[in-house]
């Protein structure tokens, strides 16, 4: 029986080894953390349509259990991969028929943005963490209440030269209205504004969710990047911003300032390129063999991709691409 | 303030071995700052530090009016590096902020576009004949007293603490632009959480007060002062800034550059004047020191020693709450005990009670 390690258990990963599974292979699933799911285990809800982030969970780690050939080992991180092995950080080799790489992307440190005050004024969160306050049905101000004026900042480590992340991280724009709408449901009275430099509503039901922000919930849309935030002396935040749009510069005070955090590449990556020969892009993601027929395919023979290995993607995406690459792993192995 | 970020943004000072160059307002307005600095390293803390006669202007001031050329600044520094080469020193230290941002930039620029410095050796000889090393360590004279901060404290007379109650002063810093906003990796704790003189603060056991306009430029900006139509934007700055601090109650302010000590001392006395607000406690003004000065206060100096009889809001007030000894009638007495005048009484310190800045009619 053919053998197939899939680095990475997340929704790509997990997506590619139920598919790999019933074509009746047996998959090994290498996952760094104690559990499958990767970062969507810490989203709430999923845009456009709202749905639990959980249920889709359950349902992935539901076709897992379609066979017996899996093994998952959690907690320990692959060093060094080759189509025929993967190096655990233990030092144990495992062997294997093929290997898909789905490690997915690292959250861009919002400190490392320092105007924003990000670790050193408590009301200002990232999106990931008012994502968790939802889980736990806890949005609260640190020093407790609830907020009366939120402000989220998209385009935090995205499309920005000065911290060399480049690159749109396609999620953020979607995910500030899908979370505005949230706090809107959750605090009525409450005024949110997002601050952008574009919208960009690439998927379906995006751009009408954008507008039901605006027609249903009010939520307030500014056109600027905010410069910089300071403490009041209500223990508000003060934030400065240039409304582009009427050309002029903005100052006001909000309770909360929730930061739309980019997707950034992860460092390990370095590690595929310098070690694997692998080829990496410019932003520090992977490269594809081609971006259209080839997407899943490395330039490494029997090394393929899945999910936001080589791109920012939303959740549906990625999950498309654990299809794919499953698919393509099944082609090659079918040919060697 | 939980500042975490400053950490990360050290910078190499060296311990000893100084040479010195002045700064052109720092000079004319805070005479006995620059004194003190040469007092308190030399005296105190046992350095060698040496204050050439030698050395001009670095021209920034006409740099960033477009008075002076790239090419000429270039030329004048290069001058002042090979002064301190010629006067046995690898180590640079600029009491002007400016400067220091001056020589960070063409160090810099001289690194990215190596034809500029080859351009500036031949302008240098041409001229002069002079030739130039570029100095090992190039600080402000903040960063050394920061990097001395402990072994003053150790050395302290008094510290930043009220002495009817016992609570660290509050204290609000202002850093000046060209220190760190320019080349954010060249000042200690980076551009938007400066830790150069909070440091000093906290180790001599004050408190700073974070407020909304922390950032804020003082008003100065050159343009902003220099030409005259434009002095109207330079004391809105201020105005800015002093509002924004005042409901935070500090006993002082420090300063970082010799621009930003001037405009935010005498701007109070303006603002008195054609509003009737003072921003300090019972009716003064927030009084207005240089880090030198508040050192040489920790250290034990004389207040009229440390020139601070040269401020426009009186410093009395600061000095009865740190319990500092001093001679009222010897404020004015010069050098050789001579009388300098004294300036006529202003709002500012007047302690009138309708000029108390009151946080309600603001809101």
């Amino acid at each position: 029986m053919k053998h197939v390690i899939v680095i990475g258990g997340g929704v790509a990963g997990m997506q590619c080894a139920s598919e790999l599974l019933r074509q009746g292979l047996a998959v090994t699933i290498i996952e760094k953390e104690q559990d499958l799911g990767g970062k969507v285990r810490n989203w709430h809800k999923l845009f456009p349509t709202f749905t639990p982030a959980d249920e889709v969970l359950s349902a992935m780690r539901h076709r897992l259990k379609i066979s017996n050939n899996l093994k998952i080992r959690t907690g320990c991180q692959a060093t060094t991969i080759t189509a025929n092995s993967v190096t655990l950080c233990s030092g144990e080799e495992l062997k294997c028929d093929a290997t898909v790489i789905a490690t997915g992307f690292t959250l861009f440190d919002a400190q490392i943005k320092e105007e924003y005050g990000y670790g050193i004024y408590d009301n200002v969160i990232t999106s990931a963490e008012l994502e968790q306050m939802f889980n736990e049905n806890n949005v609260h101000l640190a020093h407790g209440g609830t907020p009366k004026r939120i402000a989220i900042l998209h385009c935090v480590g995205s499309r920005d030269e000065k911290v060399c992340q480049r690159h749109c991280s396609k999620v953020c724009c979607v995910t500030g209205v899908k979370q505005a709408i949230e706090l809107k449901k959750l605090f009525p009275a409450a005024d949110v504004f997002n601050f952008y430099m574009d919208i960009r509503m690439f998927g379906p039901g995006y751009e009408e969710m954008y507008r039901e922000a605006q027609t249903a919930y009010n939520v307030h849309f500014v056109r600027g990047r905010i410069s910089e935030v300071s403490p009041t002396f209500n223990s508000q935040l003060q934030i400065k911003a240039e409304d582009t749009l009427t050309g002029r510069p903005l100052k006001m005070s909000v309770d909360m300032l929730v930061l739309l955090i980019g997707m950034k590449s992860n460092e390990h990556n370095i590690t595929l390129r310098n070690e694997c020969n692998l080829l990496a892009q410019p932003s520090g993601f992977m490269q594809p063999q081609d971006s259209f027929i080839g997407n899943v395919t490395s330039n490494v023979d029997g090394i393929f991709y899945a999910g936001t290995i080589t791109a920012p993607k939303n959740v549906g995406e990625s999950i498309n691409e654990g299809t794919a690459a499953a698919r393509a792993v099944i082609e090659w192995l079918n040919k060697h | 303030m939980k500042r975490s970020s400053w950490t990360d943004y050290q910078k190499e000072v060296a311990d000893d071995n100084y040479y010195y160059a002045r700064s052109c307002i720092r000079q004319n307005f805070f005479p006995g700052s620059e004194k003190v600095f040469l007092d308190i390293l030399s005296k105190d803390l046992g350095r060698n530090i040496f204050d050439d006669p030698l050395h001009t202007s670095c021209t920034g001031i006409g740099y960033h009016s477009d008075v002076v050329p790239l090419e000429t600044i270039m030329t004048v520094v290069a001058r002042q590096f090979a002064l301190m080469n010629e006067a046995g020193y690898e180590n640079f230290t600029s009491s002007c902020i400016t400067s220091f941002g001056i020589y960070t930039e063409l160090l810099a620029t001289w690194e990215e576009f190596p034809e500029t410095e080859e351009r500036t050796r031949e302008n240098l000889y041409k001229a002069t004949g002079r030739e130039f090393k570029k100095p090992k360590n190039l600080a402000h004279t903040s960063d050394v007293i920061f990097h001395h901060r402990e072994e003053i404290a150790r050395k302290a007379k008094r510290k930043l603490i009220n002495a009817y109650t016992g609570e660290p002063l509050k204290v609000v810093e202002h850093i000046g632009c060209h220190y760190a906003k320019i080349f954010p990796k060249k000042g200690v704790g980076g551009s938007e959480f400066p830790y150069v003189l909070a440091g000093m603060v906290e180790s001599w056991g004050g408190e700073i007060v974070d407020y909304p306009e922390r950032r804020h430029c003082c008003g100065f900006g050159f343009r902003n002062y220099l030409v005259q139509a434009n002095r109207g934007y330079s004391i809105a700055n201020s105005h800015k800034k002093l509002e924004s601090m005042a409901p935070y109650k500090p006993d002082f302010i420090v300063c970082n550059c010799p621009g930003c000590s001037m405009f935010l001392d005498k701007w109070q006395y303006t603002i008195a004047e054609m509003d009737g607000t003072t921003y300090g406690q019972n009716g003064t003004g927030i009084p207005v020191l240089t880090y030198e000065e508040m050192a040489g206060l920790v250290l034990g100096y004389d207040p009229w020693e440390l020139g601070m009889q040269m401020h426009q809001v009186n410093v009395e007030p600061l000095l009865d709450k740190m319990g500092v000894e001093y001679d009222p009638a010897a404020k004015y007495l010069g050098r050789n005990g001579k009388f300098i005048g004294r300036p006529e009484q202003a709002l500012v310190n007047s302690c009138a009670e309708e000029s108390i800045y009151k946080t309600s009619r603001r809101r």
